[in-house]
């Protein structure tokens, strides 16, 4: 056994049980924080497969961003243990019946028709072979127009989540940066010539020099 | 030579250990003087800012003070770490270590000159990029494992910050990758060879700032320390931490400003390469071009933190999202037709 494989067992193992532990733990943070074992491990066992840009990628965008507000939302829920409890093994028969039959597919996909002659292991290039330059080609060129579709529609997505989270409350109170920006000295503080004079004893109280006038908007 | 050297000496050895060992040794050796440079960038701060603020700083332990981060790491050592009643135990010790960890992996592909790189792999830049994106599950989880509100409310700022400014400067990095044309670090800085005005902070001026910008707010360093914020939540996420426990999470903060500085020197201050390619300037080592130019950078996060009141937490979203990321956007825009469709594409090359 080389080192490459070795390190495929552990990832592998390391993949499985995270992804195990995401499905069985009670504490939703910690299911969330397996999800995320699991995706790393993921990544590390597509490096042994030379799928280096994908593994990056994987890590920038769902350990990095994706489940870092996933966590974020997790962790303010509040969620009632209890409760979750008692519902397990109420769908336990169910969910036991789709895992059986989504292993039953793919048993019948393998066994049939799942040649190793026909899908061999991939062709071990070597350093200087890029495979982030080779994606790019095949992305911006031979597939640029399902890539530009694939781009259309995320912004789409993008510009409907924003517009259904835009509503405008009565009573919301917000600032207007802009106008912070804006603000001169002059609308804050007004200078007040005066005189000096001698101190006399005892001190008197004197006037401030200056003073702030409330903030307009 | 010094790899045939180690094997010739450790020819008994299975190969297996051989080569893990060799790895190990290679690691420490990037490790250690980071772990000196990152001491000493505390006793740097404290003297800088002390200065800045007309103090002296720290002069007791030892000679001038040079010795005083020793003694803060063996105070430190020599701590109880407390752990709050309630708390997640496991989640509480391993957060520092999770903060800690991508701050010290990052620097694997790092080159600090021509040929002296730990890993030069293809895509360096992505892999550096997606380590320092993960740095922000030991804020969150020790927010959220601490069992404190002050500490829950540092975690929920640091993970939105970040997560807003990341986009910034992975823009910012995509323009770096449009003019060098490659991921590889190492390729990043050759192409900026022939001098200072070959350097890519000079057509990229607009990524550049935004980048040291994000980076400061990516370490969550003053003026964007929110997540940290003494005067309003204590001491934001490690409010509880004492001890080692909070060493670490100190160290982790230092690790990554170091590595914002010399990934900022390597990918827009031409890296190892002398300012001028005459006489005086390539006499010098590489590596004193790279440590020269990364500590100059690094002294902006302790000028910052010393100058600059905090910024409010809205105008922080406010400079992330409408800002910084369409400054990007627009830039890369220009890069990109600036270098097909005009006759000026020759300063984007």
């Amino acid at each position: 056994m080389t080192f490459l494989q070795f390190a495929f067992y552990v990832f592998g193992a390391a993949l499985v049980f995270a992804a195990g532990m995401v499905v069985t733990i009670r504490n939703p943070v910690k299911s969330a924080l397996f999800l995320v074992l699991a995706f790393f491990s993921a990544a590390c066992v597509w490096i042994t497969l030379q799928a280096e840009f994908l593994a990056i990628v994987l890590v920038l965008v769902y350990v990095g961003a994706v489940m870092v507000l996933f966590l974020f939302v997790v962790m303010m829920l509040d969620i009632d243990l209890a409760k979750l409890r008692a519902g397990f093994t109420r769908y336990l028969p169910i969910g036991g019946l789709v895992a059986v039959l989504l292993v039953a597919e793919i048993a019948l996909v393998m066994y049939g028709s799942f040649d190793t002659g026909e899908y061999r292991a991939p062709v071990a290039y070597g350093v200087e072979y890029s495979n982030t330059e080779a994606l790019g080609a095949q992305i911006y060129t031979q597939y640029v127009y399902a890539f530009e579709i694939a781009a259309l529609i995320l912004l789409v997505a993008i510009i409907a989540a924003i517009a259904l989270t835009m509503r405008r409350r009565p009573n919301n109170k917000y600032n207007n940066p802009s106008a912070q920006v804006r603000v001169k000295r002059a609308d804050r503080l007004r200078i007040v010539k005066m005189d000096s004079v001698l101190p006399t004893a005892p001190i008197s109280v004197t006037e401030p020099t200056t003073e702030s006038i409330p903030e307009q908007d | 030579m010094m790899h045939e050297f180690y094997f010739a000496w450790t020819g008994w050895l299975p190969e297996a250990i051989q080569t893990t060992s060799w790895i190990v040794i290679k690691i420490m050796a990037i490790l250690l003087p980071l772990m000196l440079c990152v001491a000493y960038f505390t006793f740097a701060e404290r003297k800088v800012i002390g200065y800045m603020q007309t103090r002296v700083g720290p002069n007791r332990v030892g000679p001038k003070g040079w010795l005083q981060p020793i003694a803060d790491a063996l105070k430190l050592l020599m701590k109880e770490i407390i752990i709050p009643t309630k708390s997640n135990k496991f989640l509480f010790l391993i957060a520092p270590i999770l903060s800690l960890a991508p701050a010290l992996a990052a620097w694997a592909v790092m080159p600090f000159t021509d040929f002296l790189v730990l890993a030069d792999i293809d895509a360096s830049l992505l892999y550096v990029l997606a380590l320092t994106s993960m740095g922000v599950y030991g804020v969150i989880i020790a927010g959220w494992a601490s069992n404190s509100k002050y500490a829950f409310l540092g975690a929920m700022r640091s993970a939105a910050q970040i997560v807003a400014y990341e986009i910034a400067m992975g823009f910012a990095l995509v323009g770096v990758l449009m003019v060098a044309g490659s991921l590889n670090l190492r390729e990043i800085v050759l192409h900026q060879s022939g001098g200072f005005w070959q350097w890519y902070f000079l057509p990229l001026f607009p990524l550049f700032i935004v980048y040291f910008i994000s980076g400061v707010a990516e370490t969550n360093r003053a003026p964007f320390d929110v997540a940290e914020g003494e005067s309003e939540i204590v001491a934001g996420f490690h409010v509880e931490y004492s001890g080692m426990a909070f060493a670490v999470f100190f160290l982790a903060e230092y690790a990554n400003m170091l590595l914002i500085a010399a990934l900022t020197v390597l990918m827009f201050l031409g890296g190892w390469l002398p300012p001028v390619d005459v006489a005086p300037f390539i006499w010098m080592p590489p590596l004193f071009w790279f440590g020269i130019k990364t500590a100059f950078v690094a002294f902006f996060f302790l000028w910052f933190r010393a100058t600059f009141p905090r910024y409010r937490y809205d105008q922080i979203m406010r400079l992330g999202w409408k800002v910084l990321i369409p400054v990007t956007l627009v830039w890369i825009a220009v890069i990109g037709l600036g270098k097909f469709y005009t006759p000026f594409g020759y300063i984007f090359q």
